[in-house]
């Protein structure tokens, strides 16, 4: 069997390793320290598996944000992302 | 008490995680690889970073596309929630007519999502179409969905209620069936209205129901296809091109993969969102009435 449709590209791949990467992390976290829901700023109870989808999800709204309406280099986008989870992972 | 959970139950759901590996994630991943590249056939691939997405992200297609679809979704949504709400009010309890009136609300649900556009498609052409015909003849419209932009709306929406209310009636049926009697009781002993009991038994005891039926509605209306495809093909002009109809033109038609990819990516990103939003609102109301 050959992966040569699927068009892999290194960043691509390295985005993909990436999120795998998060749910073992998340995972090990689990088993390491079991948690409860919490209820944070927007007012819902979440788990960490929801604080990291939150995370993801809005991280891929700021980069189309910044894809959007600046020129400037993406990474701008990236370090914004990694700030917004971390707040998410902190306050919400 | 504090519920712990036990993880290990997440196992038992491995065969259904290897079954939607195979057929989401694995197609969506190639989703991904082929936005951030060019092709012209042949397997052959170019690397094109980001330029898809800000093409995208800028274009007037996209951007007319898209907002087609949210007052589409919306307009749906306005009417078959209510529509369905009060059909199943006003559906009997109990008796030989329960039966008939579920398969009679079920037939649209059977029928498939062509079929319906064929159906619509002849019905409401004004040449040959029973309501075209009677529209145009012997109400003295110039009624002609091909030519007229809100025509094909009007034409595309009821047929989505006609196809998809039946969906909301079901649910919310079955919800109402399963109201005890003993409120009814107690709201007939305060001497509550009609409205009264609408609003403070029959609609919250709705709500789980109503969640689940906004969603499936949603998320349908937001990537319906075929029904407009067959009955308008996105016209007249792109009057009724909506995202999916779009994004098949691009990907197919104009074999533009890369910019199609971006585009599925930007639209997932949508749906995703906005479920997501949905369901965190209702859900966390529910939590709260409890």
């Amino acid at each position: 069997m050959t992966l040569a449709w699927m068009a892999w590209t290194w960043p691509t791949a390295i985005f993909f390793l990436c999120i795998v990467a998060a749910l073992v992390a998340m995972t090990a976290w689990e088993v390491a320290r079991p948690q409860t829901e919490r209820v944070g700023v927007l007012r819902i109870a979440t788990t960490r598996g929801d604080r990291l989808f939150i995370s993801l999800l809005g991280s891929a709204w700021i980069h189309l944000a910044w894809l959007g309406t600046t020129d400037l280099a993406l990474w701008g986008a990236s370090i914004l992302s990694v700030i917004y989870a971390l707040c998410v992972f902190r306050w919400v | 008490m504090d519920k712990k959970y036990d993880n290990r139950a997440w196992f038992m759901v491995l065969p259904v995680v290897l079954l939607v590996a195979f057929s989401a994630l694995v197609p969506l991943m190639t989703v991904v690889n082929y936005s951030v590249q060019d092709t012209f056939g042949n397997n052959v691939f170019f690397w094109a970073g980001t330029d898809w997405f800000e093409d995208v992200l800028l274009s007037d297609r996209f951007h007319d596309a898209l907002w087609r679809q949210f007052l589409f979704s919306g307009i749906i949504l306005a009417i078959e929630v209510p529509l369905g709400i009060a059909v199943a009010l006003a559906m009997p309890r109990k008796g030989w007519l329960v039966p008939v009136c579920l398969v009679t609300m079920a037939l649209p649900l059977l029928i498939p999502w062509n079929v319906v556009g064929t159906i619509w498609q002849v019905f409401a052409r004004p040449d040959i179409g029973l309501l075209g015909y009677f529209l145009n003849n012997v109400l003295g419209m110039s009624f002609n969905y091909t030519l007229n932009p809100l025509h094909a709306w009007i034409t595309v929406i009821v047929m989505d209620v006609w196809h998809w209310t039946s969906l909301v009636v079901l649910l919310c049926y079955a919800g109402l069936q399963s109201i005890p009697d003993a409120y009814y009781q107690a709201a007939r002993i305060d001497g509550a209205s009609k409205w009264a009991i609408f609003r403070h038994i029959q609609l919250p005891k709705l709500h789980r129901v109503l969640l689940i039926a906004v969603l499936l509605r949603f998320m349908d209306s937001f990537m319906i296809y075929t029904e407009p495809f067959v009955v308008t093909g996105g016209g007249p002009g792109s009057a009724t091109t909506f995202l999916s109809i779009d994004l098949v033109k691009m990907a197919i038609g104009q074999f533009d993969l890369g910019r199609a990819a971006a585009f599925s990516i930007v639209y997932f990103l949508i749906i995703l969102l906005v479920s997501w939003a949905f369901y965190t609102v209702m859900t966390g109301k529910t939590k709260d009435s409890q």
